[in-house]
């Protein structure tokens, strides 16, 4: 069975004057320790994605239908109260600004042990001899010190580890991780994902990484979803993904990339921008920018079909599959 | 030095660039209480220290590091936003540091700027009409109306940006539209020389690439000469004629683009490389630095890479390495490299 089931999940923000549904249909599954990566531009939806699974939306945003199945057990009907004991135990989010994360008046190991208590039933000491351990793995020198620290004491890589170790506290199923190097310098980022590629995998710990950068998500991820306008339009195996994109919005999230193009030579750019949740067109969300639109793709919104191992959500693709299924038993 | 910067003068000299910002505002800060008695210390950021650099005309010359490492500092020095603690900047032959903004404003016509953030860098309460105008009349009072006009017009139309559109506000573009009217704005004065500080950073990936299109095609339709801000290696390799690696404020390596990425010699030019995620990748595989970067108020002695660089030594401990010019014309400081250490 799946660790984590995602069912038809839409979420809506209701405002003044209209409602903005800002995730339509989305569905997907994550085995037990499986790490999944979530691409796409700003607007797409994927932070969005993040918070609904750990039932963090607040007014006016709310889940409007679907399930999202954890351990079997849909979430979306749980009270706060029960979604407490799941939330930072079962299932621990890791933020982009670990700054923000971080209660600038309590010091490291206060913040840790009081997570740590609010779950179990520990001692003080016992609590404080578990942070250590967890700090130790992240690789922070001097545990024993930096309980004592404040958040602005440290380095922003050092910050962003210790969220990571304070994620692993509660030894969780499942982390997800939206954009958590985004803020940092390369040469921290490539540390910092190598620590967290390696406690999920010895740990056995799921992963599901918001991210904008296709590298990390090559480096890091198994299966891959991509979102535009709030929709999901492809998904599959990272490799496949990376290697031979179907949608055309993939392709030209991949194509856009300096490395793919020779230096000096005009960049292959999608034209125009992500529409507004208030503003997203009839048919496929992508059509305004697609150099493969036709009338077909302008009314009628794609369904997200499998071909082999991946799905999309793309009319041309599935009649250029059709064809050539066609060929074949001709 | 690239054996062009032989023939030609250069359009930008910078010659032993120095920067501090001192961190005592006021005379009483700086008193401190050491061993019972009262002295005076003065503490500061050593953002750049000892840049020397040649930019030559129809050049893009990058400067790349990680946060901190003073290539704003020096964007800001170039433009005459801040000026040096120590060192020179000749503009086309002429020293420009010691001028006073009078005697800058000629060559602010020359030198325009793009900043990193679109939505800071326009006013909220000029329509796009007035953003663009205000730099053409400024720096030509002989123009009339019309002629002021037609220019705004044509360099909209350049930018991709619909003159119809002059009458609204920055907030009701898109960042990438709003990014597009900065470089516009720039570009109205038909300036030769642009400072780019991280242009692209704050937009979405199919969004860099419409910008990056638009400052390569103003290159070759305007001859223009970059000094281009980033910390995107990816960016460089694509966008780049010469790359120069900053670290703590200090030059570590300047080398021609393909030079730099095919053939990388400082130890954190090597590390830096390593560490951008690549398509390709399956699991990272970069070269771990230990430790992070030491904060530029008390630099290190000796070079300022050794306290995460695995060739240090003594030597890198003691004296701080001189850049050298190297057989494949890059110019690199590292005494490991000098002393042929990092190939053994």
């Amino acid at each position: 069975m799946s660790l984590l089931s995602v069912r038809d999940l839409t979420v809506k923000f209701a405002m003044r004057d209209n409602t903005v549904t800002a995730l339509n249909q989305i569905s997907f599954d994550l085995a037990k320790g499986e790490r999944l990566g979530i691409v796409g531009e700003s607007g797409a939806g994927k932070s969005i994605t993040g918070f609904s699974l750990m039932n963090l939306l607040s007014r006016p945003g709310y889940i409007d239908s679907g399930q999202i199945l954890f351990g079997g057990q849909d979430i979306t009907q749980l009270s706060e109260a029960e979604m407490r004991k799941i939330r930072g135990n079962r299932m621990a989010m890791i933020f982009q600004d670990p700054m923000v994360t971080l209660n600038p008046v309590l010091t490291i190991g206060q913040q840790m042990v009081e997570t740590l208590r609010a779950h179990r039933s520990l001692s003080k000491a016992e609590a404080e001899q578990i942070a250590i351990l967890k700090l130790r793995e992240v690789y922070i020198p001097s545990p024993e010190e930096r309980l004592n620290q404040y958040p602005h004491e440290l380095s922003g890589g050092m910050r962003q580890r210790i969220i990571i170790a304070m994620a692993l506290l509660l030894d969780p199923e499942l982390i997800i991780a939206d954009e958590p190097t985004t803020a940092l310098d390369v040469t921290i980022q490539a540390d910092i994902m190598e620590l967290l590629l390696e406690l999920c995998q010895s740990n056995k710990v799921g992963l599901i990484l918001i991210t904008h950068d296709l590298g990390v998500v090559s480096q890091m991820t198994e299966r891959t979803l991509v979102m535009y306008a709030g929709r999901l339009i492809e998904a599959g195996p990272t490799r496949e993904i990376i290697n031979d994109p179907q949608h055309p919005y993939t392709q030209g999230l991949i194509n856009a990339l300096p490395q793919q193009t020779l230096p000096g030579q005009r960049l292959k750019q999608i034209p125009g921008n992500m529409p507004s949740l208030t503003a997203i067109p009839t048919g496929c969300p992508f059509s305004p920018r697609c150099e493969y639109a036709v009338d077909h793709c302008r009314k009628i919104l794609p369904e997200i079909v499998r071909y082999g191992q991946v799905e999309v959500a793309c009319h041309e693709v599935s009649r250029l599959q059709n064809t050539n299924f066609e060929e074949a038993s001709a | 030095m690239s054996t062009a910067s032989q023939q030609t003068k250069p359009l930008l000299e910078l010659k032993g660039l120095e920067k501090r910002f001192d961190l005592d505002k006021g005379f009483l800060e700086t008193v401190k209480l050491r061993g019972g008695r009262l002295t005076r210390e003065r503490r500061s950021v050593h953002a750049v220290n000892n840049v020397s650099l040649n930019v030559d005309r129809g050049e893009a010359l990058c400067i790349v590091g990680e946060s901190g490492c003073g290539k704003s500092t020096v964007a800001r020095l170039v433009a005459g936003l801040l000026s040096p603690t120590g060192g020179e900047i000749h503009y086309d032959g002429d020293r420009i540091d010691d001028r006073s903004r009078a005697a800058m404003m000629p060559l602010r016509k020359k030198m325009q700027m793009i900043f990193q953030n679109p939505y800071a860098s326009l006013n909220p309460r000029m329509t796009i009409q007035q953003a663009l105008e205000e730099p053409v009349r400024h720096h030509n009072p002989q123009m009339n109306r019309g002629e002021v006009r037609d220019k705004v017009a044509e360099v909209m139309r350049s930018v991709g940006v619909d003159p119809s559109w002059s009458s609204r506000y920055p907030h009701e573009f898109s960042g990438g539209q709003r990014q597009r009217i900065a470089i516009a704005r720039a570009l109205t004065v038909d300036p030769e020389f642009i400072i780019a500080d991280e242009p692209i950073s704050a937009l979405d990936v199919s969004i860099q690439a419409q910008v990056l299109n638009l400052m390569l095609e103003a290159k070759d339709e305007r001859g223009l000469t970059y000094f281009f801000i980033t910390h995107d290696l990816s960016v460089v390799e694509h966008f780049g004629t010469r790359v120069a690696v900053l670290y703590l404020g200090t030059l570590c390596e300047l080398a021609d683009t393909r030079t730099l990425f095919e053939n990388p010699k400082h130890p954190y030019t090597k590390a830096l490389l390593s560490a951008v995620p690549k398509l390709k990748d399956e699991g990272p595989s970069h070269i771990r630095l230990q430790g992070e970067i030491p904060t530029p108020i008390n630099l290190p002695q000796g070079c300022p890479f050794q306290t995460r660089c695995a060739f240090a030594n003594a030597r890198c401990r003691e004296s701080r390495p001189r850049p050298l010019l190297q057989t494949d014309g890059s110019t690199v400081a590292c005494h490991a490299v000098e002393e042929g250490r990092l190939d053994g």
